[in-house]
């Protein structure tokens, strides 16, 4: 035997060994994994100290996801076998999901369950879950978008109330563009132009009872003359100087609506807690309405549900959480966390909730809330259309011309889509 | 030396076989991945891939996306690479100045910016671009220019990167140009100087000339690097405004990472490296010609 | 004389105008790290904090996950360089002294396979790693790091100019290869050896885009990854950020500082053409 050899083979050893070592003891923890995002995931430890006291048995491990980067983070994991039991997963995902085999049906769950009915929950919410006749989550929290606006801007130019209709909209604008000083640039309206943030333009055409997609999901309709009409109002608050451009300009939305850099923006129930907590000078000066009336008032259908992920080792332990976050009460602890509204109507009833102001006005709008399409591709196809709309925004094209080649981009995104439904490689 | 080369192998082995497992066969792997639609479908269902031979490549070709994509690359390329290869090359020859004092200080400062993260290095100058509270708008309001929206404006935000990235990595080059002026012989200076030429003139006429061959490494290095950008538009504009700082790199994590088409990313890498290749070669060409023209 | 006191004069004025340019950035980012909430945003710009406060440091440390990051990274930084060493070093020494079939076609391989730029092999390393099932693991970046081709290349130049004399001797005295390597090649190559981990620890501690998407447990984030991260959710918190970003930084410059002088031989071996 060679004696530098001798010294070579215990790190080669030690090189190789470990590869198998170390993965084998990370499977040995009994916790049950769940992933949140954003604030949920901020406040969920404290609503599960209560879920520990009744079942020691399950520890619960919560990681938290930022939203920005929440949808790549699941699929690179579910790429790489490494989901976790549970997820929060946003209600337009869950289509997704689903198509990819990623979830497991939770209908044989619910017959079981002394909690969880579909009849304690908002249909319309209930059924965003319910894709091929199966149940894939467990609604745990609703939401849609509303009108935040300041009262006190608004008050200034003439409105004591804010507008119920796109046409008061519009006036709305244009009077509180007219009255700020030509140099300070301030805008009436604060619309997100990030290509995963496409929301506004989606209840806009909801609202004007356009189309997305046709034929079966199977190619784009963006040039249903509802939709652009629906996209040419929104555009032309971008034409017309009611909003802004430039997100960078708006580094930081709170700070600028407390400046008046803009009066209204559209967005769900965590922004009354961010306003409350990061402005409070702001106080009384702010409200929310019902999105204002196109040919009616709808408003998508947000929230997030619970889902077990199919590769699950422990789905009844996983269970078992989802029931204890179903029950009425925890619910409206969470409400008072985190301001998500519940997704039990019981726990509407705390006085909490009702005697909220800011709330009420979610509370009308989720009467009329529409899904967004079910489908894997869905998400592509929301930020290729905000890629069009910035630049009809920019003056690059027209909307005409955007439609069309919309239409086509889309037509090739469902490409395979349409090729699997034709080989009945998908449930349909 | 010893002739017995099979000792050669083992001692090769490790390193050969890492490179082969995790570098060769993807790169092989990759290629056969260019071949097929494999996508988010597939990832559950292997029965649910195509083989679809050239098609992604076709797309590509008819993609405006990528073109604009590529377009972003060597409009990055075009002018940041002559701009870090210049500054560079400028600061090493006021740092070679034997006049200068604090030698080290001013290399640790500019060296500084080339060691550091680029991830928290994005978290300041993002700061700095702030259109309403950036220092750069501050200093330009100074002198009654701008306010210019730096990231938000699709004319400007690929000069802001451009700005970012010379700053970030002028201080490598640096070193490499002061490598090579330490080569030059103090004579021609001397011989030049008693010539009356001044100094600019003894740069251009025997400095330049004689780093010729260190220019040449320079322009491969930031040209292969420069056509892999990619972390700075992730970070600080995630490609926009209106794709304008739309990397190849980016597009490809995009389409790879983001939205799952294995497939079609696999095939915009290919088209990299091939644009990454002919660069590197078609320098070389030049430079070797250059060398023969003497 | 007055016209050099003119000279050197502008020629400081100028070098400190640009120190200034890459300085500013570090010193904001520092100050700001040491402010309250909402400080960093005023207008106009305060430069130095009113009150030194390391709120945002203790916000990172105990409601995020920073402490974790900066373990993960070092863990992953030490396993890369004291791995990558060995199996660089064993190559580079193969390829300067010993004669063999194929040397050649070999090396010229490896030279030219430098450009091929490293995105192109993620997506099949990513699946072969979740094959192996080591994703979120930190072999899953040790691993593919083990060997570089800039590494070999540079051994490869140093070792090439320790005599062969040296080498005859102990080969004289019944020395096996492996003893050479290791007592005498290794000792000798110390400076290059210096200057690889050096490049390695830098390199793999500022990486992003493969950390990026090997690691998707919160737990097994890199410094710049879970920083991104937050940027993402707390765009918001500027001095947040700026403290992150202090910690991300701080203990590479204090390497550097420690060890510059190896780098820049480095940069200097590297940059020789062949």
């Amino acid at each position: 035997m060679i004696p530098g050899l001798k010294r070579l083979i215990p790190i080669v050893i030690l090189l190789t060994v470990p590869v198998v070592g170390c993965h084998s003891l990370s499977k040995q923890n009994k916790a049950v994994t769940f992933w949140a995002m954003g604030q949920e995931g901020k406040h969920l430890e404290t609503l599960l100290v209560k879920f520990a006291r009744l079942h020691p048995e399950i520890p619960v491990k919560i990681q938290r996801i930022p939203w920005s980067s929440a949808h790549e983070k699941l699929l690179t994991a579910f790429a790489g076998q490494s989901t976790p039991d549970i997820c929060q997963l946003g209600n337009t995902w869950i289509a997704e999901f689903e198509s990819m085999g990623a979830l497991t049906p939770l209908d044989s769950f619910v017959l079981g369950s002394p909690v969880v009915r579909s009849s304690n929950f908002f249909s319309g919410i209930w059924q965003t879950n319910v894709i091929h006749k199966k149940l894939y989550g467990i609604p745990w929290y609703v939401d849609t978008r509303v009108l935040f606006y300041r009262k006190d801007l608004l008050a200034k130019v003439g409105y004591r109330n804010p507008p119920t209709t796109w046409r008061e909209w519009a006036e709305v604008s244009k009077r509180i563009k007219r009255a700020s000083p030509p140099n300070e640039g301030n805008f009436a309206n604060y619309f997100p132009l990030a290509h995963n943030n496409p929301y506004v333009p989606v209840i806009l055409i909801m609202e004007n009872e356009g189309r997305f997609l046709k034929k079966n999901k199977c190619y784009g309709a963006f040039e249903d003359p509802n939709t652009v009409k629906a996209l040419q109002f929104y555009v032309d608050f971008f034409k017309n100087g009611w909003a802004p451009k430039n997100m960078s300009r708006v580094s930081n939305i709170y700070q600028g609506f407390q400046a008046g850099f803009f009066s209204m923006f559209i967005s769900g129930p965590w922004d009354i807690n961010e306003i409350r907590e990061r402005v409070p000078s702001l106080r009384n000066k702010w409200g929310t309405a019902p999105m204002p009336k196109g040919k009616k008032s709808v408003s998508v259908a947000g929230g997030a549900s619970l889902v077990i992920f199919k590769s699950s080792k422990r789905k009844s332990e996983a269970w078992k959480v989802i029931e204890f976050l179903s029950r009425s009460e925890t619910q409206t602890d969470f409400f008072k966390l985190t301001r998500d509204l519940p997704a039990v109507r019981k726990a509407w009833s705390d006085s909490s909730i009702l005697s909220d102001p800011q709330i009420r006005a979610f509370r009308e709008q989720l009467e009329t809330v529409q899904p967004t399409p079910k489908l894997a591709e869905w998400e592509q196809i929301a930020s290729k259309m905000q890629e069009y709309l910035e630049k009809v925004i920019y003056g690059r094209m027209t909307l005409k011309q955007a439609v069309i080649d919309l239409d086509r981009d889309v037509d090739r995104i469902l490409e395979k889509r349409r090729w699997l439904l034709s080989q009945n490689l998908l449930p349909e | 030396m010893k002739k017995t080369y099979q000792i050669a192998y083992i001692f090769l082995a490790p390193a050969l076989l890492t490179l082969t497992v995790f570098f060769f066969l993807p790169v092989l792997a990759a290629l056969g991945m260019s071949f097929t639609d494999f996508d988010i479908y597939s990832i559950g269902n292997l029965a649910r891939t195509r083989f679809v031979f050239l098609q992604n490549y076709q797309h590509l070709l008819h993609d405006p996306l990528f073109w604009k994509s590529l377009l972003n690359t060597a409009y990055f390329v075009l002018v940041a690479g002559p701009l870090t290869i210049f500054v560079s090359l400028f600061t090493a020859m006021a740092l070679q100045s034997s006049l200068l004092r604090f030698k080290s200080f001013f290399r640790l400062a500019f060296f500084l910016p080339v060691i550091t993260n680029l991830v928290a290095i994005a978290v300041v100058w993002r700061y700095l671009y702030h259109p309403r509270f950036g220092l750069l708008n501050y200093i330009l309001a100074l002198f009654h220019c701008g306010p210019i929206d730096w990231l938000g404006n699709p004319h400007w935000a690929m000069p802001a990167l451009i700005l970012l990235a010379t700053w970030k990595n002028f201080g490598y080059f640096m070193m490499i140009y002061i490598a090579g002026l330490q080569t030059i012989p103090g004579e021609l200076y001397e011989a030049s100087s008693l010539d009356g030429a001044n100094w600019w003139r003894q740069q251009w006429h025997v400095t330049v000339p004689l780093l010729a061959p260190t220019t040449l490494l320079v322009t491969i290095m930031t040209v292969v690097g420069y056509l892999q950008f990619f972390a700075e538009p992730y970070i600080m504009t995630q490609g926009g405004p209106l794709n304008a700082t739309l990397s190849v790199v980016l597009y490809l994590y995009d389409q790879g990472f983001r939205w799952w088409k294995m497939g079609y990313s696999a095939s915009i890498a290919f088209v990299l490296f091939s644009v990454v290749f002919l660069a590197a070669v078609l320098q070389l060409y030049l430079g070797k010609r250059r060398e023969a023209w003497g | 004389m007055i016209r050099n006191t003119a000279k050197s004069l502008l020629l400081h004025l100028c070098l400190f105008v640009a120190a200034a340019f890459t300085l500013i950035p570090f010193l904001w980012m520092l100050s700001a790290s040491f402010m309250k909430n909402g400080e960093a945003t005023l207008f106009p710009p305060h430069f130095v904090p009113t009150h030194i406060s390391f709120q945002q440091y203790a916000i990172l440390f105990h409601e995020l996950n920073m402490g974790r990051y900066f373990l993960n990274s070092t863990i992953l930084a030490l396993g890369v360089t004291g791995g990558s060493l060995l199996v660089n070093a064993m190559a580079g020494f193969a390829f300067a002294k010993f004669t063999f079939p194929g040397k050649r076609p070999v090396f010229t391989l490896l030279l030219t396979s430098m450009i091929i730029p490293g995105q192109i092999t993620m997506l099949p390393v990513f699946l072969l790693l979740n094959k192996l099932g080591l994703l979120n693991t930190y072999w899953g970046i040790i691993l593919p790091g083990l060997a570089s081709i800039f590494g070999i290349f540079l051994i490869r130049q140093y070792v090439s100019t320790i005599p062969d004399s040296l080498l005859e001797a102990a080969y004289m005295d019944g020395g096996s290869s492996f003893l050479i390597f290791w007592k005498i090649i290794m000792p000798l190559a110390k400076p290059v050896l210096i200057t690889l981990a050096l490049f390695t620890f830098m390199g793999t501690w500022n990486d992003f885009l493969w950390p990026l998407i090997v690691m998707t447990k919160d737990s097994m984030y890199t410094l710049p990854v879970g920083l991104a991260g937050l940027l993402g959710e707390h765009a918001q918190d500027t001095e947040l950020m700026m403290a992150g970003s202090v910690i991300t930084i701080i203990p590479i410059i204090l390497i550097f500082l420690f060890l510059q002088k190896y780098y820049v031989q480095g940069i200097l071996v590297g940059s020789i053409k062949e």
